[in-house]
């Protein structure tokens, strides 16, 4: 039944009279990685904490392999919380071969673990140091290295490149690309956009605790109505309006944005657009991932309130 | 590839985790500083206790005589034994010698005159109990001249009046308590209240601290909440039972040593008692505070959900400490001592004292063992529920009802 896969399948959640996870489903197959976007309080982190088992789900459930998820299936994933947290008063290394022990491994062999990991993320100095007198950028490198130590077979980050400077994001990419190749699945959220889009092969986007939104990058953005770019000096305000099937969404100096509604031929908007005179620039425009994510976000809003 | 060994049971993982607490509380100042503190005190105490009783062995006071006077040193000294003072008698070379020495604070007191009346010499005052002393051997000195002048013999006298006494019929035999025991007693009480009381607010530091550093989170990815409850207060009350083990040997040692100890026996006995009540009363006191500190998200607000509890547990030493020493048989204690929020400090305190029927300590055991499982159920409840709410306080009902 091929590699085995993370399924998230119609959890619910609720606070009281919050809802927080409204049928949340989704999957991260091996060798994925798989970015989770929403605004805040969307459900994303609540999400994530029952997939590790700090809450418990209303209704749904959480599946490895294809089988409810166990607590000894929970001890191979690496996880780095939202709230970062570890023991401000204890040491660096002795921290994190406990932790590393904690996920079942042997001493000796979590010592190994912890020597290398330091070493990689460039903190292997601050090994004695007490956590709470390390910088902000190191805190996190460490906090990385507790998920990443014990050779999880899933990974669930969430924010994972929140507060990170620009070394230890290209680091935590790395990382990620890394674990992902070898065929771990690897679910993270983030704001950073840019990057969700540079480094996820599918991204999920939810809104008040369900999925409206997921698929492969390139997929949603192709997805919905075509719209064109054209830049045409001599064209002026009402060009198209000989053309009802198409919108005029946006004007910027000589650059017009237009969408064409279903079955709309491009090529009689390029006619109209020549006929103006000369056209420098005529393409298909193709929304990016920030654009993607405001449309479907107020869309919703607008449909449901 | 991977090296872990997931299916590891509840065993290690309580383990890993009461490992944690212990190498870590080891490695605490605090920790180390009280309990070096507490030995050293109970050592210096003994020996304060061994220097005073030492000082009063000897007699209360010197009295001196003339030669005129010394017929009087047998019967004087016999006065004050029978009023409980314990007095020496020295017969001095003559009035004028003996007059100095008291001059010099040689001699208490100086037996002047020719013997048939009493007159004392001291230097500025007589000591209140001498002079009861002297009064009482006057009166009897009065008491017998007369009986000498209606033709009785004053020895006879003396005689049946000595051997006249009430028939006193106890309905209920009293215990005879000892100082000694009583000293044991409150000892033993002030230990297992100090102990508990620093032990279970570190339950409740700890689970804070976890919950204020979102640390947590991390853990109940791999350990359940049970295991991490069990493991903290296992870890932790397994170094509060040897620290006090320590600060009781510090007390008992040298008590054995120089030979204050009422009883071998006894102090043993309370020893044991004092690990059986810690056990007990730790794990029951550890699960409240363990279970309400889960509540809150920062150590400030410690104080205001664990004060209940705490007030509990400083009630019953408080009332303990103050009403045994004099009261050793008091009624209320009695009773509050078989209540389990107040068993685990004042009934070793009781047994270290003596006298207290097999039955009540039984009793109170039971009904405190039958008290815990309710406790841990509540406990892993509420601190389940709660342990990942940071923010605000959680309330205490929202705690019990959320699934």
């Amino acid at each position: 039944m091929g590699e085995p896969a993370l399924e998230i399948d119609h959890l619910t959640k609720r606070y009281g009279d919050v809802v927080a996870l409204d049928g949340m489903t989704f999957d991260v197959r091996a060798g994925e990685l798989f970015g989770f976007v929403g605004s805040n309080g969307a459900g994303k982190t609540t999400t994530m904490r029952i997939a590790l088992g700090v809450l418990a789900a209303d209704g749904g459930e959480v599946r490895w392999a294809g089988s409810p998820i166990t607590a000894q299936n929970r001890r191979h994933v690496g996880y780095m919380p939202e709230e970062r947290g570890l023991y401000p008063k204890m040491k660096v290394g002795e921290q994190l071969v406990y932790l590393t022990r904690l996920h079942g491994w042997s001493a000796s062999a979590a010592h190994k673990a912890v020597d290398e990991w330091l070493e990689r993320l460039g903190v292997a100095s601050r090994r004695e140091d007490n956590v709470e007198s390390l910088s902000l950028g190191n805190q996190q490198r460490v906090q990385l290295a507790a998920a990443l130590l014990h050779d999880p077979q899933i990974l669930v980050l969430d924010e994972p490149f929140s507060g990170l400077d620009p070394v230890a994001v290209e680091v935590m990419s790395e990382v990620l690309v890394e674990k992902c190749r070898a065929g771990v699945p690897v679910v993270f959220s983030s704001h950073q956009l840019d990057l969700v889009e540079r480094l996820c092969d599918r991204v999920g986007i939810v809104r008040s605790g369900s999925m409206v939104a997921c698929g492969p990058v390139d997929e949603l953005r192709a997805g919905g109505r075509t719209r064109l770019s054209v830049d045409a000096p001599g064209a002026r305000d009402g060009w198209t309006d000989g053309m009802p099937s198409v919108t005029v969404l946006e004007r910027a100096g000589t650059r017009t944005i237009v969408e064409l509604a279903e079955g709309a031929d491009d090529q009689q908007v390029l006619q109209a657009a020549l006929a103006t005179g000369p056209v420098r620039e005529f393409a298909r425009h193709r929304p990016s991932l920030t654009e993607l994510f405001r449309n479907v976000v107020t869309e919703n809003q607008g449909a449901n309130r | 590839m991977t090296q872990a060994n997931i299916d590891y049971g509840s065993r290690q993982a309580v383990g890993l985790v009461a490992g944690r607490e212990i190498s870590t509380r080891m490695r605490s100042k605090a920790f180390r500083v009280f309990t070096g503190l507490m030995m050293a005190l109970m050592i210096i105490g003994v020996l304060i206790v061994k220097l005073i009783s030492g000082m009063s062995s000897g007699p209360d006071a010197t009295i001196g005589v003339t030669a005129q006077t010394a017929g009087l040193a047998a019967p004087v000294t016999a006065t004050a034994k029978g009023i409980g003072e314990n007095i020496a008698t020295r017969q001095v070379a003559s009035e004028a010698d003996g007059n100095k020495q008291i001059t010099d604070g040689k001699l208490d007191a100086l037996l002047v005159g020719t013997g048939s009346d009493v007159q004392v010499v001291v230097k500025k005052e007589l000591d209140r109990k001498l002079q009861t002393v002297f009064d009482s051997f006057a009166g009897q000195q009065a008491l017998n001249n007369q009986i000498h002048k209606l033709g009785g013999d004053p020895g006879q006298v003396a005689t049946q009046v000595g051997q006249a006494k009430a028939t006193v019929k106890p309905l209920e035999p009293p215990y005879p308590y000892d100082v000694a025991q009583l000293v044991l007693g409150a000892a033993a009480g002030v230990l297992i209240y100090l102990v508990m009381m620093m032990n279970a607010q570190a339950i409740a530091q700890g689970v804070v601290e976890e919950k204020q550093s979102r640390v947590v989170e991390l853990l109940l990815a791999t350990v359940k909440p049970w295991q991490m409850l069990f493991g903290k207060i296992l870890g932790i009350g397994a170094l509060g039972l040897a620290q006090m083990v320590l600060i009781g040997a510090a007390a008992v040692i040298p008590a054995a040593l120089t030979g204050l100890l009422p009883s071998v026996g006894a102090a043993a006995g309370t020893v044991v008692w004092l690990v059986v009540w810690f056990v007990l009363g730790f794990l029951a006191y550890a699960l409240v505070f363990a279970g309400l500190g889960a509540l809150v998200s920062r150590q400030e607000d410690i104080g205001q959900v664990i004060s209940l509890p705490l007030m509990l547990l400083i009630a019953g030493y408080v009332v303990g400490i103050s009403v045994l020493p004099s009261n050793p048989g008091s009624r209320f204690v009695e009773i509050l001592s078989i209540i389990p929020t107040f068993s685990p400090t004042l009934m070793p305190m009781r047994i270290g004292m003596g006298g207290v029927p097999v039955w009540e300590i039984v009793l109170a055991l039971v009904l405190l063992v039958a008290f815990i499982p309710g406790l841990l159920w509540l406990s892993a409840r509420i601190y389940r529920n709660a342990i990942v709410r940071t923010g605000t306080k959680v309330r205490f009902r929202d705690a019990l009802r959320a699934a």
